[in-house]
């Protein structure tokens, strides 16, 4: 398990990261998929462009109606972080399922949605508040939305030669109410199933649902009509059948080594209601 | 006592038998000081790196190395066919296990690869990582074979058939037929059956195997620093195979990072590497990485068995009735074998109770998937987990309490020695005791309340109960019989030094269990002597006394034996001499705390720095017509019984979550009798480590398969092991049966805990899903497995 021989670069300014980009170059920030694929010899990049000398890719703040983050935040720091907790608290809820520890120090957000992995915490939170992901490339920088964003299984919006700099999301409403629910074998272990879930409601009723559920398809996954049977209604036994009857439609898990699609979807049901009436009980 | 010549262990007065004494090793390894093979660095000294076959069965039609011998760092490529030119092959079967059958092997694939991560061609440059990318460069043109992977797909008329002469895929069958089973399957108020499966798993030691050969031509001297429990096995495995003569072979084990009987076997790639060394004449360090691991070391366990029970309608068991198969991989392994752990179920089954009908069959068959062979707790937990589920589901089927039907079959603890239905003699064991301590630690009536009233809010807690019986301390009948070069004794040898040190050496070795710690306790007890003033020397075939090592929980009854009786020479030695300054008879004194006094008042009369420096440095005092000897040297090998029979019983008690499949564990309880207990805290921890393996069979661990033979999940992120977070309390209990072969009294301790929590969780987790008629007889039970049991997914 050595690492093909690479290359390796330190730049210190996101332009100079940008101009080391294109050709074999693949960007090293917390280093928690990428280097285990590289000792693997899955990967074997002639360029390794490390982004963790880049001081304005770090941080969290609020500007306005929405809470920014760094692309090279660390896990840890989102979970401990009082304006994540305060304002995005589905990241909050998320983060400590990630992995373990000593990978929530490393591993960062922008790496893990670049990354993609259907089955990761972050990129379905991103969904899920509808956030946005800052690029930057040799033309400038651009916002993707997360719906945009996410393309396929492992494949994004970012463009070769580009690199995500920031995060959006908007900061959490009065009237929101959040949830996350997942079933890992072990601690730490990639969920089987999961939902992040961002209801709006007005007084008893949901206004709207944004249920995102991972390891449920090629994405994290928008479960539209199950969002659709919420909306409207109050959180009741009906309304969560129907909400989890629409998962039939809304998902399309796969075969792993772990469970069936069957099995996912099933699990996806039972996730959806635990969600659904811990946030009807809040 | 002046008047009792006889001394034992038992009756010292600073006896550190019974204490849980810190472990003496373990400073240095909480330090970081401790040196594993991969540590050591030798002059010269090249790295291997091993080509492997990516399909489970393929012809190798050409091998082209010329890029790889032209890579930066490249010391040298070499075949499988120009290792065996130096090394011949060898043969995995015991001759005890009557008809088996698997041909020569040879340390790397020469035509064909019979295995997806079989060696092919090995490769060894100035760095790991030159000679990984050197690996890459080695084109070799493959024509894949069709394979037989399916282990029960594998005797079918149409499978491909692996070893050509032998016709089919049969490696070895064995038949046990005792008492009248028919009749007693006819007179039964019930009758029980299932079909269980056991899923392949193997070891994961944290440290992997670990391999640095150095050849000296100039000696013909082969030494070998290795990671292993056995290192005179492997110094004459090294010899034969190498026509070497043994002393010319030094096997040299430093600090293993845990073994589990994965590091007691003959593994191509560590074979091959002694052969390098002798091709490049420079030290040669091979160190397999995880993935490796995955497919190069053994694997174990994989069963799929019809069972039966019958009972009669007092719950009494008539008959026990199965037909057992197991796949192995491609050959058995060598020297031990890939036979015993069939072996073990058809002689362990059922023996914790009285049974007087009992038929059995083994299949062992030759499939394409990596060699499965001995590993912690061989055999047991499968043997153990069939017979308490059906134990279970027949106390289901009478409507009798599970504690209840136990208590009705279980051997009396008054009928000692005796023999279980398939011959295995059993010194003494305690079944009644431990389970009636078992029952005084687990609230077994509040938990019976607890679940009935949990189940009301849709909660659903199961108990399960395992009682079983391990294998300790083997006689040469398990090995040695068989043709194997295994020694069932082991050594020790006591030194004082000239300050009074005590300077142990030992055949065993330690792999973090704490051999070392059980060896100074036994030694300091026996001479009197303080553990501080002793040093343990074992894992190096020059300096140590010849012995098998460290497998089938045999260190503590066969070497500790031998260190109660060369203390007790050393100690004779000792006041011998000590007499002679003292002009005192010898009986009249002890030796206590590190100083010859007055066995009456316990007065302090020499230190034994002071013996050491007369002895040593002023023998010219000491009269003419007399020498000195302080150096004894003791062996033991088992010979009243076959093995040391060792009994427990375990209670695990758990939640299932119905609608995700989740199994949690609450708690879990064991008591075993390893009969003399010299350190209870390493006791502990044994059962504890043990049950934490037996839960990675239970819920966890499985090497998963493509239909092709391809591992699916080799690597630690998709190969589930237990890890501490889901891990519950084990709390443990003792009950003491003395081992009556030896003065000691102790047997083993390693692997009664990962032979019975499989058994003792299954339960748990059947009596929980069983107000909803789910019934499971698989591992591991994964959330999918249970959640299909439970008709709630495909």
């Amino acid at each position: 398990m050595k690492p093909a021989p690479f290359n390796y670069a330190k730049p210190s300014s996101v332009d100079e990261a940008i101009a080391l980009l294109g050709g074999d170059a693949t960007l090293l920030a917390g280093g928690q998929s990428l280097v285990a694929t590289l000792n693997m010899r899955l990967s074997a990049p002639d360029l390794l462009v490390d982004i963790n000398g880049i001081g304005e890719l770090s941080g969290i703040s609020v500007d306005g109606g929405t809470v920014r983050i760094g692309a090279l935040t660390r896990h840890r720091e989102l979970e401990r972080s009082e304006v994540i907790a305060a304002q995005a608290p589905l990241i909050a809820e998320a983060v400590p399922l990630i992995a373990h520890p000593a990978i929530r120090n490393r591993g960062t957000i922008g790496g893990s949605i670049a990354f993609a992995d259907p089955a990761a915490e972050l990129p379905a939170c991103l969904l899920a508040l509808d956030g946005a992901v800052e690029i930057a490339g040799s033309g400038g920088r651009r916002k993707v939305s997360a719906g945009e964003f996410f393309r396929g299984l492992y494949d994004t919006a970012l463009e070769e030669g580009e690199l995500i700099t920031a995060i959006e999301v908007p900061v959490a409403a009065g009237n929101q109410r959040f949830a996350v629910e997942e079933v890992a074998r072990r601690h730490g272990d990639y969920g089987m199933a999961g939902v992040m879930a961002s209801v709006t409601v007005n007084g008893a009723a949901v206004e709207a649902a944004r249920l995102v559920y991972l390891a449920a398809g090629g994405t994290p996954m928008l479960a539209e009509g199950a969002g659709a049977a919420l909306a409207g209604n109050a959180i009741d036994e009906a309304s969560i059948g129907a909400a989890q009857s629409a998962l039939q439609d809304d998902l399309d898990p796969f075969d792993d080594m772990n469970s069936t699609a069957a099995t996912k979807l099933h699990l996806a049901r039972v996730m959806t209601e635990r969600a659904l009436k811990r946030i009807a009980g809040a | 006592m002046a008047d009792s010549p006889v001394v034992t262990v038992h009756d010292r007065p600073n006896s550190y038998i019974g204490r849980s004494v810190p472990r003496p090793n373990v400073q240095r390894l909480l330090h970081g000081r401790g040196t594993f093979t991969d540590d050591i660095k030798l002059p010269r000294m090249v790295h291997a790196a091993y080509l492997r076959s990516p399909f489970a069965h393929a012809d190798i039609k050409s091998i082209n190395a010329d890029a790889a011998k032209a890579a930066p760092g490249v010391a040298g490529v070499f075949t499988g066919k120009e290792i065996a030119e130096l090394c011949e092959p060898y043969v995995g079967v015991l001759t005890h296990l009557e008809g088996m059958r698997s041909p020569p092997q040879y340390p790397m694939a020469i035509d064909r690869a019979r295995w997806q991560g079989e060696p092919v061609v090995a490769v060894v440059a100035e760095t790991r990582a030159q000679a990984e990318d050197a690996v890459e460069l080695v084109e070799v043109d493959w024509a894949e074979l069709p394979a037989a992977c399916d282990m029960s797909a594998a005797l079918d008329a149409d499978a491909p058939v692996i070893h050509e002469e032998y016709g089919n895929n049969l490696c070895w069958e064995r038949i046990v037929d005792e008492g009248d089973v028919d009749a007693a399957f006819d007179q039964a108020a019930v009758v029980v059956e299932d079909e269980f499966t056991f899923g392949r798993h193997t070891g994961v030691t944290l440290e992997p195997r670990s391999i640095i050969s150095s050849w000296d031509p100039s000696e013909e001297q082969l030494t070998v620093y290795m990671s292993t429990q056995g290192p005179h096995m492997l110094q004459a495995i090294f010899a034969k195979h190498f026509g070497l003569e043994e002393h010319r072979v030094r096997v040299i084990c430093k600090d293993v990072g845990g073994a589990f009987g994965i590091k007691v076997h003959t593994y191509g790639d560590e074979i091959a590497t002694a052969a390098l060394t002798m091709l490049l004449k420079r030290p040669v360090k091979f160190i397999p990485d995880r993935m490796e691991s995955f497919t190069a070391d053994i694997h174990a366990r994989h069963h799929t068995i019809k069972a039966r029970m019958a009972v009669a309608g007092d719950g009494k068991i008539l008959a026990i009735d199965f037909d057992d198969l197991t796949g192995i991989g491609p050959y058995s392994m060598y020297p031990r074998s890939s036979g015993i752990e069939i072996n073990q179920v058809l002689n362990l089954t059922g023996g914790p109770y009285t049974i007087e009908n009992y038929r059995a069959r083994g299949r062992v068959v030759f499939q394409n998937k990596p060699l499965m062979c001995q590993y912690r707790a061989v055999g047991h937990p499968i043997a153990t987990a069939m017979q308490e589920a059906l134990v279970d589901h027949a106390a289901q089927a009478l409507g009798m309490d599970v504690v209840e039907i136990r208590a009705r079959n279980l051997i009396p603890d008054d009928a000692y020695p005796t023999k279980s239905v398939t011959g295995m003699l059993f010194d003494k064991l305690s079944h009644h005791a431990a389970k009636d301590k078992l029952l005084g630690m687990v609230d077994y009536a509040g938990l019976r309340a607890d679940q009935e009233t949990a189940r009301e809010s849709g909660i659903y807690r199961g108990i399960g109960f395992a009682c079983m019986i391990e294998v300790t301390s083997p006689s040469p009948m398990f090995y040695g019989v068989g043709g194997a070069p295994i020694s069932a004794q082991d050594g020790v040898t006591l030194r004082l030094d000239a300050k009074g040190n005590l300077i142990v050496a030992s055949g065993v070795t330690e792999q973090g269990q704490g051999a070392e710690a059980v060896l100074s306790q036994v030694a300091a007890t026996a001479v009197g002597v303080t553990p501080d003033k002793i040093k343990i020397i074992t894992g190096d075939t020059e300096i140590t006394p010849y012995g098998g090592g460290t497998w089938a929980s045999r260190g503590t009854g066969i070497a500790g034996e031998a260190a109660a009786q060369a203390g007790h020479a050393l100690r004779d030695q000792i006041l011998e001499v000590a007499g002679i300054m003292l002009q005192s008879e010898p009986r009249k004194l002890d030796i206590r705390d590190n100083a010859v006094v007055d066995t009456d008042t316990g007065n302090e009369r020499i230190s034994l720095a002071e013996v050491g420096r007369v002895v040593y440095y002023r023998a010219d005092t000491l009269p003419k017509d007399y020498q000195s000897e302080l150096i004894a040297t003791r062996h033991h090998v088992p010979k009243k019984f076959p093995f040391a029979f060792t009994n427990g019983i375990h209670c695990s008690h758990v939640e299932v979550d119905v609608d995700t499949g989740m199994v949690k564990l609450l708690n879990y309880w064991v008591v075993e009798d390893c009969g003399t207990v010299i350190n209870p805290l390493l006791v502990e921890e044994q059962v504890r480590g043990g049950v934490i393996q037996g839960i990675g069979g239970a819920l966890y661990e499985e090497c998963l398969y493509s239909d092709e033979g391809q591992l699916l999940n080799g690597n630690l992120a998709d190969y589930l092991v237990p890890m501490a977070a889901e891990m519950p309390d084990i709390e443990v209990g003792h009950v003491t049966s003395p081992n009556s072969d030896s003065e000691l009294g102790a047997k083993g301790a390693g692997e009664g805990g990962t032979g019975g929590a499989p058994a003792a969780i299954l339960n748990a987790v059947n009596d929980a899903l069983l107000p909803l008629g789910a019934r499971l007889t698989v591992n591991p039970m994964t959330p999918e497995r249970v959640l299909r049991a439970l008709g709630k997914t495909e």
